[in-house]
């Protein structure tokens, strides 16, 4: 049991990684690296808000919105399953905006650190990605707590990696029309052709 | 807006938008999916019915009719019936048992509808596997079955494969492999709906003379009546089509209902 | 009328949301591998945000600030899914190409950075032209990478051949770099190039400059007198 969570952890981190391989949550993973420091503090809230998000959506369609999920409720033919995005993206705002208040008002080191990240986090298409996957895939609830972290980890790696790079990058003397933005998308371009390498990798 | 007589900001207000903009938008959502759902069936049956005509060799890919016209339809009306199988025993069952909406594959997923498959057994990655399953005839004008064609899926690299294979009437030779959906890398793995790869697989044979499922994806010029080539550069891919065509035509997957049809057809005894 | 017209056409080139404001992404990468598939996204992307920009922009008054975030997303996601239901009904093939990457037009953040940006600001006809003219900067550089993914990548344009390829005996060795998404960076990296040579006031300033070395200078000047 603790050998498939390892290796639902693992893959989740590195052969099916968000950002690298599935492209998830570019915006912000390009618009937000350019210290190491920020993208660190943003990684871990994306880890935060996975770990959160994956296992309530879970929990939403499993009991709300899967076909014969209301069956608790005496309405076993019922399938609401078209109202998936809108739950899942209603769920993840209001978390998130939770999130903001807890943080503010009980742990106030955390919320200096996050704070200003957390409410560019609802539109990280990474978070609704990972609902959507979770939906697709059929986790169990375990395991979407797993894949929730999982994910996020891979996110968080992958963007402080590319901070690592965009550091060093500043050194460099770039064509003018390239600086900035341009060569940072072929920076990614390079990440993830690497990152190819982890595909099929079976654990 | 002080000019207005109203805090847009007070708890009333809040609940008041909340609540109206969830009921709008929800009732919009509901009425459009509630009346698009015929037309979406439809399409999906109808796309269900066209992967089962290219596997048969009836349409080629991406086309919506015949050399003669005919559609999709049409064609399947006319040549095709769809049975359902049970794979436990092989054996026909009568479809007015089912639910008019069964789906193998949702089937697959729930546990009184589908055992589940041992680490060992489970070559094609699926985890669980449903009792029941649909497949389609194809009968000459004279009645007479000219072909079988079985639904088949596994991983392969990036995901799962979900296609149909095709079999003659002596229900162990290829007639023809179609995948329908994939996401193998494209110019690699994606090469499993190259026409030219695709057309190495009629007249191989499923079965070695022992009753083992043989067919077998190799790199180079091996011509036997078992071996397709493997696909250049897309070594998990090329394992993950082997594995999905063993599996299914395994004891697990549709070989006790081929063995069966098999004999009763008195082409061979296995 | 000046301000509409800005409105419309400001973020086609000088304002573009891919190649200057960082947003939207995510779909340019995964679904511009062909022409058909990116047309039709385009078109969502348009209707969603021209509409979602008209619909936040008419109620803006009536928004509470505290749960506004929530209502624009809810507001967009409807009509995302209201999309995703008509592609279904009646372009069954490429819905499903495109697979959950209309669904994740709810987290394009053009949507709902114009929604934020804009609408919230302005009166609903200029939002809506904002809208569409944002939609319209995203399918133009969508629309350039798919053509190039494409016709490079495959040898063919909307499905029909129009560079022979080695594969169907002609002569061109197709570029499967190109069929791969990362590919997609390095075309839009380059084109943020292109764009930039042409309009250099796009250009960003670079972080970092090697200030100029008095020592040395002063020996150079030295040694010349």
């Amino acid at each position: 049991m603790l050998e498939a969570y390892l290796g639902l952890f693992i893959k989740a981190v590195f052969v099916e990684n968000m950002a690298l391989t599935f492209f998830l949550g570019m915006c912000t993973f390009i618009a937000i690296s350019k210290r190491v420091e920020t993208a660190l503090g943003l990684g871990i809230a994306v880890i935060f808000v996975l770990g959160i998000t994956v296992p309530v959506n879970n929990l939403i369609y499993n009991f709300l919105l899967r076909e014969g999920a209301l069956s608790w409720a005496g309405l076993s033919s019922v399938d609401l399953s078209f109202l998936g995005y809108l739950s899942y993206i209603g769920v993840i705002a209001a978390i998130v905006q939770i999130l903001e208040m807890f943080l503010d008002r009980y742990v106030p080191a955390l919320y200096n650190v996050l704070g200003v990240f957390l409410p560019l986090i609802t539109v990280n298409c990474a978070i609704l990605g990972a609902a959507l996957f979770m939906v697709e895939r059929d986790y169990t609830f375990g395991e979407s707590v797993v894949f929730g972290l999982g994910a996020g980890t891979g996110w968080a790696l992958a963007i402080v990696a590319l901070a690592g790079v965009r550091e060093k990058l500043k050194y460099s003397d770039v064509p003018d029309g390239l600086r900035g933005l341009g060569i940072t998308f072929i920076t990614v371009g390079l990440m993830s052709l690497c990152f190819m390498a982890f595909g099929g990798i079976d654990i | 807006m002080a000019d207005r007589q109203f805090n847009k900001d007070s708890v009333r207000n809040i609940l008041l938008v909340a609540f109206s903009i969830s009921l709008i938008c929800s009732v919009l959502v509901s009425l459009s999916a509630v009346i698009l759902k015929p037309r979406q069936d439809a399409n999906a049956l109808l796309d269900q019915r066209r992967n089962i005509l290219v596997a048969a060799g009836v349409l080629s890919e991406g086309k919506t009719e015949n050399a003669e016209g005919q559609g999709i339809q049409e064609i399947f009306l006319a040549e095709f019936e769809e049975r359902v199988v049970d794979l436990r025993t092989g054996d026909f069952v009568d479809s007015s048992e089912l639910d008019r909406n069964y789906d193998p594959i949702k089937a697959a997923k729930k546990p009184d509808q589908s055992i589940r498959l041992s680490a060992d057994s489970d070559i094609a990655l699926l985890l669980r596997r449903e009792n029941l399953t649909s497949i389609d005839l194809r009968r000459n004008p004279d009645g007479s079955i000219r072909q079988v064609i079985l639904p088949v899926r596994g991983y392969g690299l990036w995901g799962t494969l979900y296609g149909y294979l095709a079999l003659q009437d002596d229900y162990l030779t290829v007639a023809g492999l179609s995948f329908y959906s994939h996401k193998e890398t494209p110019g690699l793995g994606g090469e499993v709906d190259n026409p030219n790869w695709k057309a190495q697989w009629p007249n191989r044979r499923i079965y070695d003379s022992t009753g083992e499922p043989a067919i077998r994806l190799v790199k180079g010029m091996r011509r036997d009546d078992y071996s397709i080539d493997a696909l250049a550069g897309a070594t998990l891919t090329t394992r993950g089509v082997e594995n999905l065509i063993r599996f299914w035509t395994g004891e697990l997957g549709f070989g006790p209902f081929l063995k069966k049809m098999a004999n009763r057809q008195g082409a061979v005894s296995l | 009328m000046a301000a509409s017209k800005d409105a419309l056409v400001d973020p086609i080139f000088n304002n573009n949301p891919i190649a200057l404001q960082v947003l939207g992404i995510c779909s340019a990468l995964a679904i511009t591998i062909s022409m058909a598939q990116t047309l039709v996204m385009c078109a969502a992307v348009i209707f969603v945000l021209g509409m979602s920009s008209l619909i936040i922009s008419a109620i803006r008054h009536w928004i509470p600030i505290n749960i506004r975030i929530i209502v624009q997303m809810i507001i967009i996601s409807s009509l995302v899914i209201v999309v995703d239901q008509f592609l279904k009904a009646f372009a069954y093939e490429i819905s499903k190409s495109l697979s959950v990457f209309v669904g994740l037009i709810i987290t394009n953040c053009i949507v709902l950075g114009r929604a934020e940006a804009f609408a919230m600001q302005n009166p609903p006809w200029l939002s809506f032209l904002d809208g569409i003219g944002n939609a319209l900067g995203y399918s133009v550089i969508l629309i350039l990478v798919a053509f190039i993914r494409e016709v490079f990548g495959a040898g063919t344009l909307l499905g029909y051949p129009v560079l022979a390829t080695v594969g169907d005996g002609g002569w061109y060795q197709t570029n499967g770099l190109l069929l791969l998404s990362p590919s997609a960076f390095f075309i839009i990296g380059l084109l943020i190039w292109v764009l930039r040579a042409w309009k250099p006031a796009q250009v960003e300033r670079p972080e970092y400059t090697i200030a100029p070395n008095l020592q040395y200078s002063e020996h150079y000047q030295h040694s010349k007198s």
